[in-house]
């Protein structure tokens, strides 16, 4: 099992956990708070997400050694552009409510931290399919926690799942109220905070 | 001038960079650890907002928009490519203008001052200029000319600036405090900055 060596799945499963993008490595903030008031944008935001993250590092690992260095980060957001562009059009032809409630948060990937981070830790250095590997194993890092972060958010701030009813009408006969605090920007810092909380007091090594 | 005004002010405290769109969150929790070099960030942060944003609306007008260089054809698919080079030169003439005239805040800022380009607040706020171009004249939120958009990022940058200098002083004084092991650092930080949010979500029924 070439392709699976043990490099290539450290690559691979790394970032799901010790060495998440979001929580560990504190890159890609700005969009892992903003798009998950509820469900489903997150999703489709890490996927799209992960996406961008493999193929950009795909693309400068196969040209990183005909890359000046002193342009690379030119070069680097050229190629994540016309990636973002491909996706963001993909997005508005074949899910355009979600497009919409995404706004710019789509053309926002450019700027993404995780992808320049990446890019420079990783693809300039690697080859083609441990980048590649790599690049799906932290765009998956990062939906975890949006999607975790959208759970949390829809669920006690309109009381659905991906616009499903979830909490039954008898919880709401009898007083329960939707939190609207969670539906604003505020809380989803916070809850990431919390996600920070106990993800180091679960893995004591990282304090 | 009124819409000006309020254009100016709402960007400082309805619709602030950091408390309503989390732009620039990176930076922000990154360089916010003394009130000094956050203030150096976001006088630079302000500068480069202040010259991208009017030379993407004036590319938005004349280039990118319907109809604008060619009858029947729309080019703001383009946008994200166009915007995002526009930023990254401007960032590199800002850079070699600061090592030339200011070569110790150019060491101050360090690796931060190339960052900048990748920084979501500029291109956040180019993206936001570009949807309030399309909206009507009466909208308060509406950018219709290059005044209005200087208004927009002088007091988007101003609020960037006004978020990371508050969340320094927090962090400066917070270093005497007894934070269980597990939250320390990170974690209250995004705390402390969702509290401060809260507080500027006060702000969200002000209109001028």
């Amino acid at each position: 099992m070439a392709l699976l060596s043990k490099a290539n799945q450290e690559a691979l499963v790394g970032p799901l956990n010790l060495n998440n993008p979001v929580v560990v490595q504190v890159l890609g903030i700005c969009s892992a708070l903003a798009v998950t008031a509820q469900l489903e944008p997150a999703i489709v935001m890490g996927l799209s997400v992960t996406i961008i993250t493999a193929f950009s590092n795909l693309i400068i690992s196969i040209i990183r050694n005909t890359i000046p260095n002193r342009i690379r980060i030119i070069v680097q957001l050229v190629v994540v552009a016309a990636l973002v562009t491909i996706v963001s059009q993909v997005l508005k032809a074949f899910a355009y409510d979600v497009s919409v409630q995404l706004s710019v948060y789509v053309g926002l990937i450019i700027t993404n931290c995780i992808l320049m981070g990446r890019l420079e830790a990783f693809a300039m250095m690697n080859k083609p399919w441990p980048s590649f590997l790599d690049g799906i194993g932290n765009g998956i890092g990062y939906a975890i926690i949006l999607i975790i972060v959208g759970f949390v958010r829809e669920l006690l701030g309109a009381g659905t799942l991906l616009g499903f009813q979830v909490i039954p009408q008898w919880c709401y006969d009898h007083g329960y109220v939707n939190n609207g605090m969670m539906t604003m920007p505020a809380m989803s810092l916070i809850i990431v905070g919390c996600v920070i909380w106990a993800h180091r007091a679960y893995n004591k090594d990282l304090v | 001038m009124e819409h000006l005004l309020s254009l100016f002010v709402r960007s400082i405290f309805v619709d602030n960079m950091i408390f309503a769109f989390f732009l620039g969150m990176c930076s922000y929790l990154a360089v916010s650890k003394s009130v000094k070099t956050a203030l150096g960030l976001g006088v630079a942060v302000t500068f480069v907002l202040l010259i991208t944003v009017p030379v993407d609306y004036l590319l938005q007008m004349y280039v990118l928009g319907p109809n604008c260089l060619v009858d029947g054809v729309d080019l703001s698919f383009l946008s994200f490519i166009l915007f995002i080079a526009v930023i990254a030169a401007i960032v590199q003439l800002v850079e070699m203008i600061v090592e030339r005239f200011s070569p110790s805040l150019y060491n101050a800022l360090g690796i931060f001052l190339p960052l900048i380009a990748v920084n979501c607040a500029i291109m956040g706020a180019s993206l936001f200029m570009q949807q309030r171009v399309t909206m009507p004249d009466t909208n308060s939120q509406a950018i219709t000319s290059v005044w209005d958009s200087i208004a927009y990022a002088l007091g988007s940058g101003i609020g960037w600036l006004l978020a990371i200098t508050c969340l320094a002083a927090i962090r400066e004084k917070m270093a005497y405090t007894d934070v269980p092991r597990p939250l320390q650092g990170l974690g209250i930080t995004f705390i402390t900055v969702g509290l401060m949010a809260m507080a500027f979500m006060c702000f969200s029924g002000l209109n001028l």
